[in-house]
């Protein structure tokens, strides 16, 4: 039975039934109980820093879910042994900006060992991390660094705009044999939406057809999305009917999906909360000239972040991020 | 425990392989018929002889780029070694990893690593699974003195000894962290007193005596399998070769090897003490050293013979499922 949840708590069903159904599933991360389970002297489980792991320890135990020191390098690098060894870890690693403490595990270790050793070794890890902007987070906190896993060979990334795929995709990460970079954007951990109670799968590497419509395609990810359902709205206002895509997953890419899309409409903008070069919006813009040029009514339209760091005043930060309104301009825009 | 007179003739084919394969590679790669960067182990052979001839099939192993020998002394055969660095099909991985990245896992042997540090953590985690599993099983991280200086090293220690993982940590404190001195970058003169901020026991042993290490060692795994969490084995002991085959040797002293060589090589000392002893014969000894020089030169001869991979395999294995 579907009920509306938030995907924060839709995360955290998703590791419950993770736990439940393979004992080989373990959880580490900083906080992720908060000192372990500690009803004797009042004190609750912090859950981590978005609370999405809380109960976890109480239900599971401190062997299953572990607090780590803050040691992001130690504790990635002894999820990918404990991985490789037979292990299932799911690492939270609270914020996607401090891989730059951690990225040798990833890049050097989890993303290269099975190529490494010939197909002989599996790291079946899922790295759990926070995205994006929209909390005055400022400049470390705050970033959308998820196009540096994409475009490592050998990681997987996924980042899902809805508590429904963020459950069913969560489950896939978990379950799969290759190392997985599961971002939890900002802008909808704390959203609701209908989720069913029981065990589903999202498969990685699907995009989702979330709006129909014959105009333009808008193609978005995480946060973006909603931001594009609204900018849709709009359009459809002024008799423009926009078609929404939600990537899903960054890597691998759902290309199909993309370019189905723009055959039936002609037109793309796509939405990325990253900054602008060398990420997935540039991807889609050059999925879209390199195999879908003859497709193409109009150029390929983008909207992004600025290639700066990200501000912290409120005011600066909506600047820099995306939103509905500067989806609509860069359509209009497209002529 | 002492060590029975198989278990004896094993340990020094272990240390015999090791240096004869080690001795082979340099001479392949200065004729120029092998390729990569090669870091030879030959010289601290009695480390990992002496500390895998207390591991079993439940074990795990991490190294470093000076990797070969624990892969030997764990049990990965010469064959699938050499054909690996061969760049053959054939080769343990399949021609992928090269001598960097050279592993075993059905031998318990998680691979060599390209990143100074970078396998303290992934032994960690293999301990992490021997205790969350209760396998009973011990996970053993070689590293060099270099890669004490590197925060995955501080990071698993201290999770490790929190934690009362089955792990041991083994330093092999060679003098030189690449082409500069220890005491250059480390200002302690024991790198094992660095277990005691994570609460962590710590040894010392002379890296060239297999008997010490072993000694040493056994007592150090013997605690992780009873749960009483990590050691960090400090293991002094000299490289004969320089960082890398072809690098050009001028950091170090003219003689300094050859003191070494000629005074401490774990080989010969080993030989002195079981002939000495009278537990081994020295004839059974070079009957070792023959079939290890017959195996190696069949190895070599394979591994030059064996099929390349095709090119298409350059796609595989990026992922699962494939």
């Amino acid at each position: 039975m579907a009920r509306e949840i938030p995907t924060a708590l839709a995360i955290n069903e998703a590791l419950v039934i993770a736990m439940e159904t393979d004992p080989d599933v373990i959880l580490m991360g900083e906080d992720v109980a908060g000192g372990g389970t500690r009803a004797a002297e009042g004190t609750d489980e912090m859950g981590g820093i978005m609370g999405v792991t809380r109960g976890l320890c109480t239900r599971f135990g401190p062997e299953r879910v572990l607090d780590t020191p803050i040691s992001e390098m130690g504790m990635l690098g002894t999820a990918v042994g404990a991985a490789m060894t037979g292990l299932r870890p799911v690492v939270e690693l609270m914020f996607i900006d401090f891989l730059g403490v951690c990225l040798d595990p990833l890049l050097n270790q989890a993303a290269k060992l099975r190529y490494m050793l010939g197909g002989k070794a599996r790291v079946p890890m899922t790295v759990r991390t926070v995205t994006g902007a929209g909390m005055q987070s400022a400049a470390q906190h705050s970033q959308s660094l998820y196009w540096i896993t994409a475009g490592i060979p050998g990681l997987k990334t996924v980042i899902p705009s809805n508590a429904y795929d963020a459950k069913g995709l969560l489950l896939a990460a978990i379950r799969d044999d290759d190392p997985v970079v599961f971002c939890e954007a900002k802008g909808i951990l704390f959203d609701s939406a209908d989720v069913p109670e029981g065990d589903y799968v999202v498969p990685l590497g699907s995009a989702a057809v979330v709006r129909a419509g014959s105009d333009v395609t808008l193609v978005g990810m995480g946060a973006t999305v909603k931001m594009a359902l609204a900018a849709a709205a709009t359009l459809a206002g002024e008799g423009v009917s926009a078609e929404v895509v939600d990537l899903r997953s960054l890597a691998p890419l759902d290309e199909e999906t993309v370019l189905a899309s723009l055959a039936r409409t002609g037109r793309l903008v796509v939405v990325d909360e990253a900054t602008p070069r060398c990420g997935i919006a540039s991807d889609v813009a050059s999925l879209c000239v390199t195999k879908g040029f003859d497709l193409l009514d109009a150029p390929v339209g983008r909207v992004t972040a600025p290639h700066t760091p990200v501000p912290f005043s409120a005011v600066l930060e909506q600047a820099y991020m995306p939103s509905a309104e500067k989806i609509v301009a860069a359509v209009r825009a497209l002529g | 425990m002492e060590l029975t007179h198989e278990q004896l003739l094993v340990s020094y084919r272990t240390m015999r392989m090791i240096r004869v394969f080690e001795e082979k590679l340099h001479e392949l790669v200065t004729a120029g018929k092998l390729g990569g960067f090669l870091h030879l182990y030959a010289g601290q052979e009695a480390v990992a002889a002496g500390v895998c001839r207390r591991l079993d099939e439940r074990d795990y192993v991490a190294t470093t780029h000076r990797g070969h020998g624990h892969c030997i002394a764990k049990g990965v055969r010469a064959k699938g070694m050499m054909a690996e660095l061969f760049g053959r099909a054939t080769g343990v991985c399949k021609g992928k990893g090269g001598s960097m990245h050279i592993a075993d896992l059905d031998a318990g042997m998680l691979g060599a690593n390209g990143i100074v540090g970078a396998g303290i953590p992934l032994a960690t985690g293999a301990a992490l699974t021997c205790k969350t599993k209760r396998t009973g099983g011990v996970a053993v991280a070689f590293f060099g003195d270099g890669a004490s200086n590197q925060g995955q090293f501080h990071e698993s220690l201290n999770m490790a000894s929190n934690w009362k993982l089955p792990a041991v940590y083994v330093v092999e404190n060679n003098g030189w962290g690449e082409f500069t001195p220890t005491a250059f970058v480390v200002p302690v003169p024991d790198i094992a007193v660095r277990a005691t901020s994570y609460g962590m026991r710590s040894d010392i042993a002379d890296g060239n005596d297999f008997f010490d290490v072993y000694e040493k060692a056994g007592r150090a795994i013997a605690a992780a399998r009873a749960g009483e969490g990590p050691t960090l084995l400090e293991c002094k002991t000299y490289r004969h070769y320089g960082h890398y085959v072809g690098d050009p040797l001028t950091y170090r002293a003219r003689g300094e090897a050859d003191e070494w060589r000629r005074q401490r090589d774990p080989l010969v000392r080993f030989e002195a003490r079981v002939v000495g002893d009278g537990r081994v014969e020295a004839g059974e000894l070079r009957r070792v050293d023959g079939e290890v020089a017959a195996e190696l030169e069949a190895a070599v001869a394979d591994a030059e013979r064996d099929p390349l991979p095709e090119p298409a395999a350059v796609l595989e294995d990026v992922y699962g499922g494939e």
